[in-house]
């Protein structure tokens, strides 16, 4: 996988500096995410059996990861048998590769596109352009970033730092034919991005999209989405080309029953999202192909402890019970995945040679507040832990982390330092470490370290 | 080595000595029991959309009712006497259609674009679908609802009318799919 986000240079601790000197972007960030959060917390609150759905999506997931080679040929035989054509690609080149000569042989020079994660992550729409195919964004959120020539924020709503007024500029001066005396109320934005997209829906004869899910069984594919633009785009135009991530697949049409709860209330916290495709090939007179990408999956796969990253649905729940996502903004991630599902599945993804790509496993405070809400039980700190220790690091660090892993590992060697870290806590400085630790509290402060840890409390008054 | 055959021989050196993985289903498959046609009709109306529950005969006197005088495509198969359906999507004033399955604990509408159904064009270029739900057509649960569905066919599941929330959060109604969802309920 190429370096995406080319436009971001420098590491996490670097970017996110930025991000939080930026009161705005704090103040949208903070409001979304809080919002979006308590309305998941409500509907997930409704459904009794949550914990049971999630043991069960886990489980799928996990079957299906280790029969991953076996569901991808049943999908395809079923993809065909249904009149589709299947494609495969390795790495992001050949992904790219594969579509552009899909849409040359169209004939057409412009595609418009559904908000699909996998397509950002091999740079689709540079590679096209490179061709001279203009890629068209119609996700309202994803065609404010289009426009506004900027990356997206967060998974579920990109355009989440950009607040109505300076939508409004940017339709004035990127979006032709905008209505005149247009003001920042979101009903008349929306309104203008109808009236420009709608033109375009009817012009246009190939398709570009993604998949939340894939059923071995049937060949069917799902897109779950709120706004029409993805049902635009994937009934109207003569040529439909789906770009999936292997991992995207379920085995039995069954297994949707599961998933279908799991992804829209921990998505948008709706008790579903507005509007549901599912397709099996070619349906009513389109020409269907499917390209299932790779581009890394397969390295993540062969990680024990990493490849229950290749779970996610990217509902966006962990990013928005995340401190440090919260603080720190989408972009500081230098990827299309930001928050705790980024930093453990970019550095996986694309190796951890460049700065920004080692400074990932440590955008994380370890709080666990990722792992309670991911509908799918991928444990996120667990993973980012492994990717420290992988990571290249300083020598002082690494020791450090050598023995907090010795500390932690056992909970007698634990519930030890945490009486002697107690006794000793008159000494240790309020905010700064000294010696080669200072590194560490350059960017947090000392933790304060209780009287009697909950270990010795718990044992005192159970005692008593 | 194909893209194909390379892809498929990394995955199994990756997962080679994994172990398998049962899948636990012991969730719901049932969600409700009771008046389905009251919880649905209360979850659909949480969308902004708009629902009538009414004895069969009412209903389609209240369907004939919303339809004369509008521009409203009719598909092929669905009942309504004396109404010819306007031929042209894009200046069609509405749709009316029936359904394949309803989803009572979500308020979800499902078409499977079978007869009185229309394409999936139809029920989405319009500004405006009027659809009719038979009381018998709704199950409680998603589960029951994929168990009763034709994955064959294409699925157009339905929940509210069209929505964004893109603009700083707050909710726009039909960015691109109608804006106006009116739901009949026919007991
Ligand atoms: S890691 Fe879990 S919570 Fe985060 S986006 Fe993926 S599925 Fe959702």
């Amino acid at each position: 996988m190429s370096a995406t986000f080319l436009g971001m240079p420098g590491n996490f601790p670097k970017n996110s500096q930025k991000a939080v000197q930026d009161s705005q972007l704090r103040y949208n960030l903070r409001k979304a995410t809080h919002t979006i959060r308590g309305k998941r917390a409500s509907v997930v609150g409704e459904l009794p059996d949550w914990a049971e759905l999630r043991a069960a999506g886990k489980a799928i997931k996990d079957h299906t990861l280790r029969n991953l080679d076996r569901y991808l040929v049943q999908l395809e035989r079923a993809v065909q048998d249904a009149g589709g054509t299947v494609h495969w690609a390795r790495d992001a080149a050949e992904a790219n590769r594969i579509v552009t000569a899909l849409v040359k042989a169209t004939g057409e020079r412009e595609v418009v596109k559904v908000k699909s994660m996998a397509t950002q992550e091999i740079e689709l729409n540079q590679a096209l352009a490179a061709e001279g195919i203009t890629a068209y964004e119609t996700d309202l959120a994803e065609l404010i970033v289009q426009l506004g020539d900027d990356f997206p924020s967060h998974i579920l709503v990109p355009a989440i730092h950009r607040n109505r007024s300076e939508i409004r500029e940017i339709f004035l001066e990127k979006m032709p034919k905008t209505p005149e005396g247009l003001t920042d109320d979101p009903p008349a934005l929306a309104e203008a991005a109808r009236l420009h997209l709608r033109e375009r829906f009817l012009r246009s004869k190939v398709a570009i999209s993604g998949a939340n899910f894939m059923v071995a069984e049937t060949g069917t594919l799902v897109v779950l989405e709120s706004e029409g633009n993805g049902r635009m785009c994937l009934t109207l135009p003569e040529t439909l080309i789906s770009v999936v991530g292997i991992e995207k697949l379920l085995p039995a049409w069954r297994d949707l029953e599961v998933f279908l709860q799991l992804l829209p209330r921990s998505s948008t916290g709706e008790r579903m999202n507005p509007y549901t495709s599912m397709w099996t090939g070619a349906v009513e007179g389109q020409d269907f192909h499917l390209v299932l990408l790779d581009n890394g999956r397969t390295g993540v796969l062969a990680d024990e402890v990493g490849r229950q990253a290749l779970r996610c649905i990217r509902c966006s729940a962990c990013l928005n019970v995340c401190p440090v996502y919260e603080r720190a903004g989408g972009h500081a991630y230098g990827s299309v995945y930001p928050g705790p599902i980024g930093a453990i599945l970019t550095p996986q993804l694309r190796g951890m040679g460049s700065e920004l790509d080692a400074s990932l496993p440590y955008a994380s405070s370890l709080c666990g507040a990722c792992y309670d809400v991911c509908p799918v039980a991928i444990d996120i700190p667990e993973v980012l832990v492994d990717l420290r220790a992988k990571a290249p690091h300083a020598a002082a660090e690494k020791a450090g982390m050598k023995v907090a892993g010795w500390i932690l590992d056992d909970h007698r060697r634990l519930a030890a330092a945490q009486r002697i870290a107690a006794k000793v806590r008159g000494l240790v400085p309020k905010k700064r470490l000294p010696g080669p630790m200072s590194a560490w509290t350059d960017t947090r402060d000392v933790p304060e370290i209780p009287e009697e840890s909950f270990r010795d409390w718990w044992e005192r008054n159970e005692r008593a | 080595m194909s893209a194909r055959e390379e892809i498929l021989a990394r995955i199994a050196r990756a997962v080679a000595g994994a172990e398998d993985v049962e899948i636990p289903r012991d969730y719901r498959t049932e969600a409700a029991t009771g008046d389905l046609v009251g919880l649905f009709a209360e979850r659909v109306d949480d969308y902004r959309a708009v629902v009538h529950v009414l004895p069969a005969a009412e209903a389609a006197g209240l369907v004939a009712e919303r339809v004369a005088g509008r521009r409203m495509i009719v598909p092929d198969g669905f009942d309504l006497a004396g109404h010819e359906s306007w031929p042209d999507l894009h200046t069609a004033d509405g749709v009316v259609t029936g359904c394949a399955v309803a989803v009572a604990v979500t308020g979800t509408i499902v078409l499977d674009h079978g007869p009185g159904q229309g394409t999936r064009a139809q029920t989405l270029v319009p500004d405006y679908h009027l659809c009719v739900v038979r009381a018998g057509q709704i199950v409680s649960s998603v589960p029951e609802a994929i168990a009763r569905l034709d994955p064959s066919r294409p699925l157009t599941w339905i929940s509210g009318p069209s929505a964004t929330s893109d603009i700083e959060l707050s909710r726009v109604e039909g960015v691109h799919g109608p804006r106006t969802l009116e739901v009949v309920i026919s007991t």
